[in-house]
């Protein structure tokens, strides 16, 4: 099993005829996803790769029945193209955009709350579920149908972990990049209440890093909540207070938000913390061999 | 992207928040000719740089006569100013703010930030005005109020009741709070702001409510949408290797320590860092060439990266997703002949086309310790460092 996405759902791509909306579509079909419709306004009636493009996201959900989407438009438009999935009631929406305006993101998440849409990002790698269907930029080949759940704010530091573990032939049910951003979808706690009900997750990594809380309200709810072994890391032990480190996100704020305080928090609520990121795989290793 | 005290004042001031009357100046007479036009019995030099805590590391004086403001400017501009937030290396300063003193009766405090986990502006406020809130904060939270504003409703006059009523202010502040208020929220969201900050917010002895110091952040992400305010970037306050990366969008960041990283990916680049530190060593900088960097963008990083003389070791580590390892490994090779390297260099490759990546490196006639995954990565630095 998996969360969120599997072999029956069905993408529209936002922005296809750009560059990276068509490498990365084609990408997406040849790992396997049901990529039914494209969307570029003024572009309707052409044909990407066989995909057919429509002018607006209401006519491709209309006509395909996509139920999830995957968004490839500049910054400057990317809030807007969020919006109008919601409005066409997409149920998914995987925003892999950055640089969107912080301020944006507030009106976008209010909108969402009210029509109840998943959205995951903006500035994520996207969502795989190995073997099933990938929405996002990863490299599919490294991931390994399983049963471990990977949440992550980050991009390259999933690739490394899901390599680690695809190497010793441990499996993911579905991993998450949640986005760098300061204001963001789909965050630790909605994933891991969704693996903690997902029989077919049976433990859990959180990739976090330094900025914002995000990771001390994920230890509170595991704490209360989750029953299934959780494994942290938190990145940016070595980094410099008041500085932005490439996530918009990733900033020591007044003292706080430290990777420090973030691991000792982790710890406290029972979550097994990592602190060496080369041995994120051998640990879960561990935690495996305990639990079965 | 950080903006001066006097810049943020500006801003604030053409959304109706009153401040001091003042100017800024860039010489002694300048500053001499400003305070001469304020013309009050009181005068402030404030030195501007991107830092907090001037007035203790000596930027900030208060004067009696257009002659004093004259000398002071004369002793801060050129000084380099130590604060907690500008490290030990200081900062230059090349422009002081010459403004009006003020009779102050109480110090409060106003800012606002986007909250997080709320996804919306929260304003907050407090009597404990002049000292670090981080500090009120954390020791009496209690004594700092609290309004988030939903995007839906926007800025209402209810907000400033509850915020001014909250504080105890009596009606006629309550007042003015409003209208400040109100143009501080405006000012936020119409320039993008991360963080927007008057601290004090001075009760003059007349009865007055007056912005005394400003701090602004504005959000990276909308300067795109903002000409004016990108055009205030003060590129003396920014590290010239750092400049020099966000040319070619790289993020660089200078760090202490002396193993200059190239990483693709932030949060990768952060763990790497992490590892280095793990095996025993420092690392130089953060240096992030993207997710889905380019041979062109390894070949600018790594000129970025050599130009630190503090480096004595590089780490590079790349996971190849997309990008193939292949390709990146002629990027890398490619550089290492052009900029002149006499330091050893640990590569890490993983991902596409790895193998081939790796049979280039090592057939290169470079001279490469070619690392198996991170922990391998960061121990071969350690080691090459201790042979030094």
């Amino acid at each position: 099993m998996s969360i969120l996405i599997d072999e029956k759902t069905t993408v529209v791509v936002q922005g296809i005829t750009g560059n990276e909306g068509m490498f990365h579509t084609r990408q997406m079909v040849e790992y396997g996803t049901k990529v039914v419709a494209g969307v570029t306004p003024g572009k309707g009636g052409q044909k990407i790769d066989g995909v057919p493009v429509f002018n607006t996201v209401g006519e491709a959900a209309a006509k395909t029945g996509a139920n999830a989407s995957a968004i490839f438009v500049p910054p400057a438009f990317a809030a807007d193209a969020i919006l109008e999935a919601a409005d066409s009631d997409i149920s998914l929406i995987v925003c892999l955009t950055e640089g969107i305006p912080t301020l944006e993101m507030v009106t976008v998440r209010a909108y969402l709350r009210e029509k109840g849409v998943n959205l995951i990002g903006p500035n994520t790698p996207g969502i795989i579920s190995p073997g099933k269907c990938k929405i996002g930029v990863m490299a599919g080949y490294i991931h390994l149908p399983g049963t471990i759940g990977i949440i992550s704010r980050s991009g390259t530091l999933t690739y490394e972990v899901v390599d680690q573990l695809t190497k010793k032939g441990i499996g993911q049910s579905t991993c998450v990049g949640i986005g760098g951003d300061q204001i963001i979808g789909l965050n630790f706690v909605d994933l891991l209440t969704m693996y903690e009900r997902d029989p077919g997750t049976e433990a859990v990594i959180i990739i976090g890093e330094i900025g914002g809380t995000a990771e001390e309200e994920a230890a509170q709810f595991v704490q209360e909540h989750v029953h299934k072994p959780v494994l942290a890391f938190i990145a940016g032990l070595t980094a410099p207070s008041g500085r932005r480190m490439g996530h918009a996100g990733a900033i020591i704020a007044g003292g706080k938000g430290t990777a420090k305080e973030k691991m000792e928090v982790l710890g406290k609520a029972g979550v097994k913390v990592v602190k060496n990121p080369a041995l994120i795989g051998e640990e879960l290793e561990r935690i495996l061999k305990a639990v079965r | 992207m950080k903006v001066h005290e006097y810049q943020a004042k500006e801003i604030l001031k053409s959304y109706g928040v009153p401040v001091p009357r003042g100017r800024v100046a860039e010489t002694p007479e300048e500053a001499g000719r400003i305070a001469k036009e304020i013309g009050t019995e009181t005068i402030v030099v404030k030195a501007q740089i991107h830092a907090g805590g001037r007035g203790k590391g000596g930027g900030v004086q208060v004067v009696h006569s257009a002659q004093q403001a004259q000398n002071a400017a004369k002793k801060i501009l050129g000084m380099t100013l130590v604060t907690y937030q500008t490290g030990p290396a200081g900062r230059i300063v090349r422009k002081v703010l010459i403004e009006e003193g003020m009779e102050i009766e109480e110090e409060l405090y106003l800012g606002m930030v986007v909250d997080r986990s709320e996804a919306c502006p929260v304003i907050m406020a407090s009597r404990e005005g002049g000292v670090e809130i981080e500090k009120v904060a954390a020791e009496s939270p209690e004594k700092i109020i609290k309004e988030w504003v939903s995007p839906v409703t926007g800025f209402r006059p209810f907000h400033p009741n509850k915020i001014g009523f909250g504080l105890g202010l009596g009606l006629a502040q309550v007042g003015k709070m409003r209208g400040i208020l109100s143009g501080l929220y405006k000012a936020f969201i119409e320039k993008d702001c991360l963080l927007a900050e008057v601290n004090p917010l001075v009760l003059t002895k007349g009865g007055d409510l007056i912005a005394l110091d400003a701090k602004m952040n504005l959000d990276d992400n909308g300067l795109f949408r903002h000409k004016d305010i990108a055009a205030l970037r003060d590129l003396n306050e920014e590290d010239p290797l750092e400049i020099e990366a966000s040319k070619y969008n790289l993020n660089y960041i200078k760090l202490d320590g002396n193993v200059g990283c190239m990483v693709n990916g932030a949060g990768l680049a952060m763990a790497t860092m992490d590892i280095i530190k793990v095996a025993g060593a420092d690392p130089a900088n953060f240096l992030d060439v993207g997710g889905g960097a380019t041979v062109e963008m390894v070949k600018n990083g790594f000129e970025i990266l050599m130009s630190d003389p503090e480096v004595k070791v590089v780490f590079i580590n790349i996971f190849g997703g997309i990008l193939r390892c292949d390709t990146l490994a002629k990027g890398v090779t490619e550089a290492v002949r052009e900029v002149k390297v006499s330091v050893p260099i640990v590569v890490r490759l993983e991902g596409t086309n790895v193998a081939e990546g790796r049979r280039i490196l090592s057939e290169s006639g470079l001279n490469f310790a070619v690392a198996i995954g991170m922990k391998d990565g960061a121990e071969k630095v350690a080691e090459a460092l201790k042979r030094q």
